[in-house]
């Protein structure tokens, strides 16, 4: 696994080191376009923290060219999301779909807000009746006698 | 006494979460391949035969192993697979993946058949040295069938059932436990006559 990480971070050393001449970029720009768009909600595979449109992985690289083939081809986004999904599972997305299985990941933090709220009211109504409730009308009295003297 | 329970039991959750956090492998993604049809191609084998594709494999249990003589963490675990294949349990067939790296796959100057050619020769050489334990290799130069198994960190390895379903897949090199733990017990599961 190791092994597997330093051969993918040498082989971006590699490529910056032979990168002279500039990226065919821009063959046509609305593609390009829309392949930035497209790949910014896509994670890369190799190094997992960055979005497949800055990646200078190798695979990013690749999977980059899939994608400009898939929209010359007039894929929809949806479909071209759906194609890396089959390939790569949920995870090349940023925004993981809403389905039980991330149930948990997106009503979770609402569950544990109400959760707080529902403990922070309870311990307020017990602060209150504690205040209000600690002397009865005897000890009252007592306690202006008290006063008094 | 209560007072101290609550802090305590919600720091022993945290403790489990954080645990079991450590321990997962980030970088092994679970594969949505497993239980679907291996994916279709047919590319040209390391040694010139006709083309192979993952069809012709059906009716056996095989393994799809994903490697590259670049691969350092495919030599770590090519030994084992050598031994494997000498128990001659299953067939074990080989992608070579981007065999040819930088300026060697990206030289415009020599042609496609050159690059295969390259590819070829530095795969029989290094399998020559290391022996083979491959029936056959199929050369994915450009990686787009690797696309399609959704390879991401060679070495790759797919256990494929006799109707083509992928039903076990592995990142990283196989070391001798996951062998002798998880798959040689699924290969005798799956090899079951019918």
């Amino acid at each position: 696994m190791k092994h597997a990480l330093l051969v993918a971070c040498l082989s971006v050393t590699s490529w910056l080191a032979q990168a002279g001449e500039a990226q065919p970029m821009a063959q046509d720009p609305q593609v390009e376009a829309r392949l930035v768009v497209i790949s910014e909600e896509l994670r890369c595979l190799v190094c997992q923290n960055e979005a497949l449109s800055s990646s200078h992985a190798e695979l990013a690289e690749d999977l980059r060219r899939e994608v400009r083939k898939l929209i010359r081809d007039n894929k929809t986004d949806a479909e071209i999301k759906t194609y890396l999904v089959e390939r790569y599972g949920d995870f090349v997305l940023y925004k993981p779909p809403l389905k039980p299985l991330t149930w948990p990941l997106w009503f979770g933090p609402f569950f544990l807000l109400v959760l707080a709220i529902g403990g922070f009211w309870r311990y307020l109504r017990q602060r209150r009746q504690l205040t209000h409730n600690h002397l009865d009308a005897a000890q009252r009295a007592q306690a202006e006698q008290l006063l008094k003297d | 006494m209560k007072k101290f329970l609550l802090p305590l039991v919600l720091f022993a959750v945290l403790v489990v979460f954080l645990g079991v956090g450590l321990k997962r492998d980030p970088r092994e993604i679970p594969s949505p391949l497993v239980g679907k049809p291996a994916p279709v191609f047919s590319l040209p084998t390391l040694n010139g035969d006709k083309p192979f594709s993952p069809v012709d494999m059906k009716g056996q249990v095989w393994i799809f192993n994903v490697w590259a003589t670049w691969c350092v963490a495919c030599r770590e675990e090519h030994p084992l697979l050598v031994q494997f294949a000498k128990s001659q349990r299953i067939p074990i067939v080989g992608l070579s993946y981007k065999e040819l790296q930088g300026s060697d796959a990206s030289n415009a100057q020599s042609s496609e058949a050159d690059k295969l050619q390259l590819a070829r020769e530095r795969s029989l050489k290094f399998l020559q040295k290391a022996g083979d334990p491959y029936k056959l290799s199929v050369m994915d130069l450009d990686g787009s069938v690797g696309i399609n198994y959704g390879v991401y960190g060679v070495p790759e390895t797919y256990l494929i059932d006799k109707e083509g379903i992928i039903r076990y897949k592995r990142v990283g090199p196989v070391t001798p436990e996951i062998l002798i733990e998880t798959i040689l017990p699924l290969i005798q599961q799956l090899d079951k006559p019918a």
